[in-house]
Parts: structure tokens; sequence; C-alpha cells
């Protein structure tokens, strides 16, 4: 059976790569800490799991004690190696598909065919295989030897850099955060500044509670139990007899629209900013406030207008 | 309170632009300490945090795909074909992709596109060439901003899809954390108050996008008009 625990050990292998490739640049001279950075990353995709929790922070602080003092080497972005003539169009497009058509039909086929793999995972184990199938069909259709390949993305993923496992980290301290308390402490500083008789301070101070506290933690998942149990059961479901159901969907989405305005959100709004290149780290997250405010305002506006109606 | 110290550390760190990993693990240590917890406990609650979101970083693998399609001209291709298209613009494009993307997300194929899946190797150099089609030749900033434009389209669009999909990853968490208080709900209950703020979204940020189609264009006359005087 196909498990996560593949796709961890094929991903372990294209960093293992990465990192043998820094450490073939002879010319550059952070390449000890190009090679050691993904080297670790290499053997948190393939050993994570024997090398215990205390292992794995100190494989951590070793990562960020290399991008910290600057170790980790980035290549200059500067002009890829295009082959010239081009591809023609259509075959190009066709290899660029398999990877999201892989993800739609693997997906599917492996939920309905659990022996084969790991159900939960499916989408995840598809997209791997999509992956792998795209490199076997590009390279054979492009006529380009594999090393073109692995060249182009050590220099993508080198181009990246530490963010490529930012998204990690704040995850990581997301839990610390749930172990500490944190959220406890903010949902009684919310319950201490609303009057308890409006409903409308209410429903305000649950969805902006959302937007504010999945910007802080980057992640709306965290916020809806701790803004669940300071406003939205107490108040708005018991003493104001709210619908369960909208208060939880659109408290949700309230959340969501604070997920489009932070750094946090490494995934989504800082790791396209270095693929894409972008001078602005917070680029992305600028662009985005003008559409999350409104959404935000709308979003309290339906708990308010559908979650009461007698 | 002083658990929230972590809070601060981050926030001051992001508006410092101080490295954010460095920035990451002082928030770890700073609010682990004021919760009680010792320099031993953290580092372990770190570490399998990190180790269990690991699936988070595999979505690299698929690099070396993008790099070789790029190395035989994808970017080129993509722009080649916008330039074809009659009545392609930047809003149109990064309209049709918005929905696109809040369809196939409602449907539960988070997957099948983002930023590294689609947004670089197609959306983003689309979305150029018709800008450059509209505007003329992009300076620096404005091509920034339409690359932003890509990367935001796409999050707003998995962002109001995905929770109408009934077994997404929120709307079982929401399901769990009701449970917790005896509140039984459906999924379907759940995924279904998800679709007008869905159609809001559409709304709103289609309405900017349309402005932006007009910004564009305005753009492209001056710099028309400022060739024929000179």
């Amino acid at each position: 059976m196909i498990t996560l625990q593949w796709v961890y050990a094929l991903a372990g292998l294209f960093f293992a790569a990465v990192s043998l490739a820094g450490l073939r640049q002879r010319d550059n001279p952070r390449r000890w800490g190009t090679a050691a950075f993904w080297g670790l990353l290499a053997l948190s995709m393939w050993a994570g799991d024997r090398i215990g929790d205390f292992g794995n922070g100190l494989l951590v602080i070793a990562l960020t004690l290399i991008a910290g003092t600057g170790q980790l080497g980035r290549p200059a972005d500067g002009p890829r190696a295009l082959t010239r003539p081009l591809a023609p169009a259509l075959r190009i497009f066709a290899i660029a598909l398999i990877v999201p058509a892989t993800a739609l039909v693997g997906g599917f086929a492996l939920k309905a065919a659990p022996a084969l793999a790991e159900g939960k995972q499916a989408t995840l184990i598809a997209l791997a295989l999509g992956t792998l199938l795209a490199l076997a069909v590009g390279l054979q259709w492009l006529g380009a030897r594999p090393r073109i390949a692995l060249d182009e993305g050590s220099r993508l993923l080198g181009a990246v850099g530490w963010a490529a496992i930012l998204p990690q980290m704040l995850a990581s301290l997301g839990a610390v955060f749930a172990l500490a308390g944190v959220g406890q402490v903010v949902g009684g500083l919310i319950r201490g500044v609303i009057p308890s008789t409006s409903l409308l301070a209410a429903v305000l101070a649950y969805g902006l509670g959302m937007a504010l506290f999945t910007m802080v933690m980057g992640n709306a998942f965290a916020a809806f139990p701790v803004m669940m149990a300071a406003v939205g059961l107490p108040l708005l479901i018991t003493d104001f007899h709210g619908d369960p159901a909208i208060i939880c969907a659109i408290g949700m989405l309230a959340g969501f629209s604070g997920t489009l305005m932070t750094p946090m959100a490494a995934n989504f709004n800082l790791v396209p900013a270095v693929l894409l290149g972008l001078r602005d780290r917070n680029g992305v997250v600028w662009r985005q406030v003008p559409t999350a405010l409104p959404l935000l305002a709308i979003n309290c506006a339906l708990i308010y207008l559908l979650a009461f109606r007698p | 309170m002083w658990v929230l110290s972590g809070i601060v550390i981050i926030i001051l760190g992001f508006a410092l632009r101080l490295n954010p990993m460095v920035v990451i693990l002082a928030a770890a240590a700073a609010t682990g300490l004021a919760g009680g917890l010792d320099l031993h406990a953290i580092i372990a609650a770190f570490g399998k945090a990190f180790n269990e979101a690991r699936y988070v970083s595999i979505i690299w693998m698929i690099l070396p795909v993008i790099g070789l399609l790029e190395a035989h001209g994808l970017q080129e291709r993509a722009r080649e074909i916008i330039t074809r298209l009659k009545g392609a613009t930047t809003g149109r494009i990064l309209l049709g992709y918005l929905v696109l993307r809040q369809l196939s997300a409602a449907i539960g194929l988070t997957s099948i596109a983002g930023h590294a899946q689609t947004v670089r190797p197609l959306l983003a150099p689309m979305a150029e060439a018709s800008a450059e089609a509209q505007a003329g030749a992009l300076n620096p900033a404005l091509r920034d901003e339409i690359r932003e434009w890509s990367a935001a389209t796409d999050n707003v669009g998995l962002f109001f899809g995905e929770d109408i999909f009934l077994a997404i990853g929120s709307i079982l968490l929401m399901k769990g954390v009701m449970e917790q208080y005896g509140i039984m709900l459906e999924p379907f209950e759940l995924s279904v108050w998800a679709i007008p703020s869905a159609v809001a979204a559409l709304l709103v940020h289609g309405w900017r996008l349309r402005r932006l189609d007009r910004r564009l264009a305005a753009l492209g006359r001056a710099a028309a008009s400022g060739n024929s005087a000179a």
C-alpha cells in the first residue's frame, strides 16, 4: 500500500539532490551552508519519525541557525538556460497539465481503491504521482536529459530559499502557542471587553476576532476553537439562540478573510512572493487587503442577518 | 498575560524584517517559557509539530517539472497564446481563473491548482502578456503588481471555494469542535452556508479586477497618445 511515507521518501530524494548540487558549486562561498540546509531537510523527510520529537526540534534549530546567519546561499535568479527552439506549445501544455490531471483523477481513483493507497492521503499521493509522471513524460517528449530538470529544480528551490519551510515553521509555532494556552488568554481578553447584551457587538467581536486571531496565528483553524469558546458558544449560540451551522460556517470564512491579510499565512502569501520574484515580500498581502476587508464586513453582516432569524 | 509575548515578537520581527525563521523560534521560546514549559519541552513540542507538518513542504517536489518546462519555453508559450486570443484582458483572464478555482475547490479539488502548480508557470505569464497588450511595456512596479494580482486571485478563489466541499479540513474541524459541546452538525449544513460568502468573494474581487482592466486600458491610451505626440 502506498502511504505518505513513500511521498516523504521521494521529497527527501529531491532535497538530497539539491543539497548535492549545492555542494558541487565550488565557486559559491556558502556552499557548505547550502548543502547542510537542504541535506537536513532531506533527513527530516527520510528519518523524521525515527529521530524523536527533541531530535526534530534540534534539526529545526540547526536549520534556523544556517538561515539566520546567512549561510544559505541563493543562486542569482539570472537568465535561465532557455532551450532554443522552444518546444511545441501543445506538447508543453499537455505536460504542464499532467500534474493537475493526475491529482484530479488519481485523488478519486485512490480513494476508491483503499487497498492501493492510504485513503486519507489520496490527494497528496496523487500529487506526487502526477509529478513523477509529468517528469517522465516531459523528459521523453522534450528529449531532455534528467540533469536539466534537476538543475532547474535546484535553481528554483534555491531561489525560494528558507521561505520553503516557513509554512512548516509557522504551523509548529501554532502548536507551541496552543500548548502554552495563548488561545484561552486571548479568549478571556475578548470576553472582558464586549458587552453581553448587544447582539451586534457580539457578532462583531466574533467575526473580527476570528479575522484578527487568524492573522496572528496565520491559520483560521487555530482561531476557530478559541473564538467559538470565547464568544460563539456562550453569547451567539446560548444567549442569542443563533443557528450553530451558520455561525460556524460563516465565522470560519471571516477567519479566511484574515488569512488574506497576514504574512503569517506563509504558504499562501509569502511563498508566491518568492516564487514570482516579487521585490516586496508582502506585496501579495497588500494586494489582497482591499478584497479581504469588504469580505470581512460582508461575512459579519451575513452572520447578523442569517443566523438569528426567528 | 506573558504568553502573549510571542505574538508581540512575531509582529515586531515581521515589521523589522528580521529573518522570519529566527523570529519564529524566538516567539516559540518566549511563549513556551511564559506558559510554564521548560526549554526541552518547547524544543520537543516544536519538533513534533514540525515533523507532523512535513506534508506542507512536499509541494516543492514539483519544481523540477516546472524548471524543465520553463527551460523549454512554457512561460513564452503561455504568453503567445494570450497575445493571439482576441478580447483577452488581464482582468478577464484572472476573473475566469477565479471562477474555475472557486468551482474546482468547491468540489474538493484544492490541489489541482496553486502558486507552484499553476500561478507561476501559467497564470502569471498570461496575465503579464495581456497587461502588456493593454498598457504597453510594463515597468518593474507594474509587472510585480500583475504578479501579485495573479497570486491574490488564486488565494481568493481557493479560500472562498473550498468550504463548499463537504469533506474539507475546516468543515471536519468545525464539526469536531461543536461535537465537544454536544452540538451535532452535518457537514452539508456547514458547506451550504459557505455559498453566500463565495458569491460575495466573486463579486468583490471580480469588481476589483474590472477596475484593474480599466486602469490598464487608461495606461495604454496614455502611452499611445504620448507616442503620437512625440
